[in-house]
């Protein structure tokens, strides 16, 4: 028996898996988005990505050729999927080929008349993300006042009979809230919450300083979760995204490199990771001119880092190698500047200062009290200009 | 909560779970929100045999039915029954 589980965690995960086929497909259908979140992991120069989305008949294609190789859980995401106006008809489709189907969501956007057609559409369950117990944080974390409506459609989705999915990004300002954060999702009927530790990419790297919690609140998050847990009153079941900084191994990346997830963006680039595209040097094929089969098993894209040939030491003779795969390449590459080392998570890296730095410069008022920079169409064209460029380059340890 | 497996016990898959066959991974599958189980052999013949209305003991003694020469399935079947049900993929009708 294999239990495999989308959230990134160090337990529960089963290490068996191979990459004879995807079993995720995530589908970004769209970069625009109604949020700001200062946290958002999607690429902060979504703004090129905007104007040349995916049809309807190409993510269409996309689903049967992927479910063909055997991706059988699909989330649909973005940016906010529901800002397209098919998301009915690829959830129909999702169902006829038999998929199991989730929508990521804002909520915004989620009516009582979409919401009753994707229901009768075969759409499987909703993920909503909620972020904090408070007003005052949900509308600023998100820059946006979106507070009540998230309320309102958590009902929705409850009378509607779907599973109850809340997804809540864990920074400093909603940590210290764990204990209301569960009461509040127990109350609202949820059937699991993924408590997900923000990890830093895209926006919520530039917001790093920011957003990071001390050591000792995340211990504290941490302990008042598993007292939730061990209570048999409480049914929900919780998924707890580990915040790697405070590890001293690193996770294991989407479960590895090219085994298990494929993701298609909004204008269709085919990656093993959401934010493999801010690695250098590398090609993504395109599902507009690329079969997603050659993708998956041969694009020098998947094959990169795929297994562990690809390490340098103190990976390749580790022997826990097998456990984590060296980490996460992103953050290797965005930390250090060399996608191939270790993961500088790891207390073996030759690396591990930095993120020790990180933790320090989270205290640092100079860093930390520097203003948010949100997620939205206007920062985006700055990242695109070149602006921010300072804020950018203080993440690497390049000469 | 009492897991306590009774042959006269029907169960059944729990609320928005889903069971198929994956002709690409040659098993059967439970599906649920944020994850699944892929069900190697035998795992795979109880789960098939929940049709609302078996109990437990029908589903053992028709897999022993099926299965004859298999050693001491019993025990595995109430093991993967045990399991299902500490993990929430079965509820008792």
């Amino acid at each position: 028996m294999e239990i495999i589980t989308m959230a990134q965690q160090n337990n529960g995960v089963s290490s068996a898996v191979t990459h004879t086929q995807p079993l995720w497909l995530l589908a970004e259908v769209t970069y625009r988005c109604p949020m700001h979140c200062a946290f958002c992991y999607n690429p902060t120069d979504y703004d090129k990505h905007t104007q040349n989305e995916l049809t309807t008949d190409q993510w269409i294609q996309a689903l049967r050729d992927a479910r063909k190789l055997g991706a059988i859980q699909l989330g649909i995401s973005g940016g906010e999927p529901l800002l397209r106006d098919d998301i009915e008809d690829i959830v129909i489709e999702a169902k006829k080929l038999g998929y199991y189907s989730n929508l990521i969501t804002s909520g915004v956007g989620l009516t009582e008349q979409r919401i009753q057609a994707l229901k009768d559409g075969g759409l499987d369950h909703i993920q909503l993300s909620m972020h904090d117990i408070t007003e005052d944080i949900n509308n600023f974390i998100t820059n946006t006042k979106t507070f009540q409506l998230k309320q309102k459609v958590a009902a929705m989705i409850k009378s509607h009979g779907y599973p109850m999915v809340l997804n809540v990004v864990i920074h400093r300002y909603n940590i210290g809230h764990m204990k209301e954060i569960l009461e509040m999702a127990e109350a609202l009927g949820a059937d699991y919450i993924e408590l997900a530790n923000t990890q830093y990419y895209g926006w919520s790297l530039i917001n790093r300083s920011q957003l990071m919690p001390t050591k000792e609140q995340v211990d504290e998050a941490e302990a008042i979760t598993n007292t939730f847990r061990a209570n048999p009153n409480n049914k929900m079941k919780i998924f707890f995204v580990v915040p790697d900084y405070y590890s001293d191994r690193p996770k294991k990346c989407m479960n590895g490199w090219g085994e298990v997830f494929m993701i298609v963006t909004a204008n269709g680039d085919v990656l093993p990771c959401h934010s493999a595209r801010s690695l250098p040097n590398m090609q993504f094929p395109n599902v507009r001119d690329a079969d997603l089969g050659w993708c998956w098993k041969e694009s020098p894209a998947f094959t990169k880092y795929r297994g562990d040939s690809w390490m340098k030491e103190p990976c390749s003779s580790c022997s826990e190698k097998e456990n984590d795969l060296g980490g996460c390449r992103c953050q290797a590459f965005l930390l250090t500047g060399d996608a191939d080392v270790a993961d500088p998570v790891c207390s073996k890296s030759p690396y591990r200062h930095l993120i020790d730095k990180a933790i320090e410069d989270a205290k640092n008022p100079v860093f930390s009290e520097q203003p948010i920079v949100f997620r939205n169409d206007k920062n985006s064209k700055r990242v695109i200009a070149g602006e921010l460029k300072d804020r950018l380059d203080e993440f690497h340890s390049l000469p | 909560m009492d897991n306590k497996i009774e042959y006269t016990d029907v169960y059944t898959l729990a609320h928005h779970h889903r069971f198929q066959w994956e002709e690409a991974q040659q098993n059967y599958v439970i599906l649920f929100p944020e994850g699944m189980v892929k069900l190697h052999g035998g795992a795979g013949e109880v789960l098939k045999r929940l049709d609302g209305k078996a109990t437990v003991g029908d589903v053992v003694a028709d897999l022993k039915a099926t299965f004859p020469d298999a050693d001491d399935i019993e025990s595995d079947i109430i093991g993967m029954f045990e399991l299902a049900v500490s993990k929430g993929w079965l509820r008792k009708v």
